[in-house]
């Protein structure tokens, strides 16, 4: 496994820590993003997984600890600051408007115009053909963009949300749970769209209660577990086996080294 | 990803999947398809049953009764598609003529400043719906019922108090007048026939609507709020601000219809308007408006309105009871409700 050594992580936390009133939803968490890297975060309900994600996505501020962006020590204010952080966040509802055609939900609050005064209109041909280029360029090839994204797939949505996010320039890219919701076929699809965007160069954040699905693709894992964190490894340091030991534990173990031997 | 590459090359090739999307298919997935094809069986209907509905003068006076619904049902329909009801609207083109004439009669100037501050303060009315809204999350349902209520009661109780009667003293002498009802309220004679102005009004509302809604960032943000407003929110769509253009959309629209309601006549009954907030929504949800929101056209609610001008005036042709109208109304309504469900079943079942 390749280790490209980048001198400075895009995003790296250090001993974060988070409270909501006197409850401690995180503790002493340190994860690093590097550019063409995926860092799994793996963690069973209630883990601190959502509070990570949102941190980095700029919805909440860490109370302590540091998060650094480019090297940059810094608090992100507003999911808007974080984009312009370029903190692309994808969450498990994907903010896509069913009803809506792929072309306008691609675009849907940066639409591109063209003409002036009262004649400023959508560049729609400009739209269609960028979506359909962003979308191949993701390996995504999309029987027609004029359709309600609501016809899609789960997994073809999700897919769509991967690509805006890269063709809107993120550095770095926060998936929430991609495969949850998803069959097996469709999982191994999703991953892929992860793993072009990570040789877009991106660096990617992969969260998932899904030991097997980060091993595919990950190359440093983050275990949390009730808000602390259990494990840092990357992927040379440890298995999959020893993976799933750690992410699960005790009496879950036996039911999950049975799903995975299914899959 | 060289095969991904070579297909790039030659985007206009239409993909081999696409084929099974007929000409045909792609006509049923329009919103306004359900509304189409009732309005053509009506028409067919009433030019059996009615003797002289295919006059010209009667199809004037169908396109008269239409564009006086029309000019409201386009701007209740895009603030449908926005996702969100207006019930005021019906009494705000009331309250719009009531502002102009009474402040033109009552400090004596100009009819075009009563109908200056009536467009101002009508737009304030719109504004203070969306505010209320955006400020409030309560459903328009609630926030547009009070103001219905309250639009009512002033409609009433300052024309009363100023007026003493329920209607306005007649504003027919004032300065003004002939050219505000030329603009508001005139008629245009094509070959022979009269047409009243407000279709001319009707038309370019439509052309506007249909414009900004498929062409504009702004269009694109209407369905987007209507369609998944949180989804919206997130992607850095102004939800607050398109919803509060929206209501003020339909209040330029009760401006337009009230200065008409003003200077067809010259005076205004204080109580008039009830209920034609439902009418608009009506000829909106015929029109193929989703009632949830985020789906709909423009050009749909004018075909609604028209549907409905037939309808009403259609009977009175036939010289039958105007009071059936309204079953026929509801009739449509349901039907019509139906069909754009069923039709846009089959046309996403391609996916």
């Amino acid at each position: 496994m390749t280790q490209p050594k980048t001198p400075t992580a895009l995003v790296e936390l250090t001993d974060v820590s988070k409270h909501y009133g006197n409850v401690r939803a995180l503790e002493g968490v340190s994860l690093q993003v590097h550019a063409g890297e995926i860092t799994c975060v793996l963690g069973d309900n209630g883990a601190g997984k959502s509070t990570l994600i949102k941190t980095i996505a700029g919805l909440h501020q860490h109370d302590g600890g540091t998060l650094t962006v480019d090297g940059e020590e810094t608090r992100l204010a507003s999911p808007r600051d974080a984009l312009d952080r370029g903190i692309a966040t994808v969450y498990q509802d994907l903010a896509v408007v069913p009803l809506m055609p792929v072309w306008r939900n691609f675009f849907l609050g940066s639409e591109p115009r063209k003409g002036s005064g009262p004649f400023k209109r959508l560049d729609t041909g400009l739209m269609r053909r960028t979506t359909r280029e962003a979308l191949l360029r993701m390996g995504i090839d999309l029987r027609d963009v004029d359709q309600p994204i609501g016809t899609l797939s789960g997994g073809e949505r999700q897919c769509v949300a991967i690509a805006r996010a890269v063709h809107f320039g993120a550095k770095v890219l926060v998936l929430d749970e991609p495969t949850a919701a998803l069959g097996v076929k469709q999982s191994g699809v999703v991953l892929k769209y992860v793993a072009a965007a990570r040789d877009e160069g991106l660096g990617v954040v992969l969260i998932t209660h899904n030991p097997h699905h980060a091993y595919l693709v990950g190359d440093r894992f983050v275990l949390l577990r009730r808000g602390t964190m259990v494990g840092n490894h990357t992927r040379d340091e440890i298995t999959l086996d020893e993976l799933t030991r750690q992410m699960a534990g005790g009496s879950d173990l036996e039911a999950l080294r049975h799903e995975l031997q299914r899959s | 990803m060289s095969a991904t590459a070579e297909r790039r090359t030659d985007e206009q090739v239409i993909d081999e999947r696409l084929l099974r999307t007929s000409p045909l298919k792609k006509l049923l997935a329009r919103p306004e398809l359900g509304s189409v094809v009732g309005a053509l069986a009506v028409f067919v209907f009433f030019a059996f049953v009615a003797d002289g509905f295919l006059r010209a003068s009667s199809l004037s006076t169908v396109l008269y009764a239409s564009s006086t619904i029309g000019i409201m049902a386009v701007p209740v329909a895009l603030l449908m598609i926005g996702g969100e009801f207006d019930l005021s609207a019906g009494v705000m083109v009331t309250s719009a003529a009531l502002i102009s004439s009474m402040f033109s009669y009552q400090m004596t100037a100009n009819t075009w400043v009563g109908v200056g501050v009536s467009l101002l303060v009508t737009l304030a009315v719109g504004a203070f719906n969306g505010f209320m809204l955006t400020r409030t999350r309560l459903p328009s349902f609630i926030i547009t019922l009070g103001t219905f209520l309250m639009l009512c009661g002033m409609n009433l109780g300052f024309t009363k108090l100023i007026d003493g009667t329920v209607s306005t003293k007649t504003i027919a002498d004032m300065e003004g007048f002939s050219s505000a009802r030329a603009v508001f309220a005139s008629t245009v004679t094509v070959g022979g026939v009269d047409f009243k102005i407000t279709i001319l009004w009707w038309l370019a509302l439509v052309a506007v609507g249909s414009w900004i809604l498929l062409r504009t960032r702004v269009g694109n943000w209407i369905f987007a709020v209507g369609g998944n407003e949180d989804a919206a929110r997130a992607v850095g769509v102004p939800v607050a601000k398109t919803k509060i253009g929206l209501y003020m959309g339909v209040a330029f629209g009760a401006w337009i219809s009230g200065q008409h309601l003003l200077f067809s006549f010259d005076a205004v009954q204080s109580g008039e308007g009830v209920g034609n907030e439902l009418i608009y929504i009506i000829a909106a949800v015929i029109g193929g408006c989703l009632i949830t929101g985020g789906y709909g056209s423009a050009i749909g609610s004018a075909v609604g309105a028209l549907l409905f001008g037939m309808t009403s005036k259609g009977i009175v042709f036939a010289e039958w009871n105007p009071d059936w109208f309204k079953f026929f109304l509801g009739a449509m309504l349901l039907l019509a409700t139906l069909l754009n469900a069923w039709v846009r079943k089959r046309a996403e079942a391609t996916a």
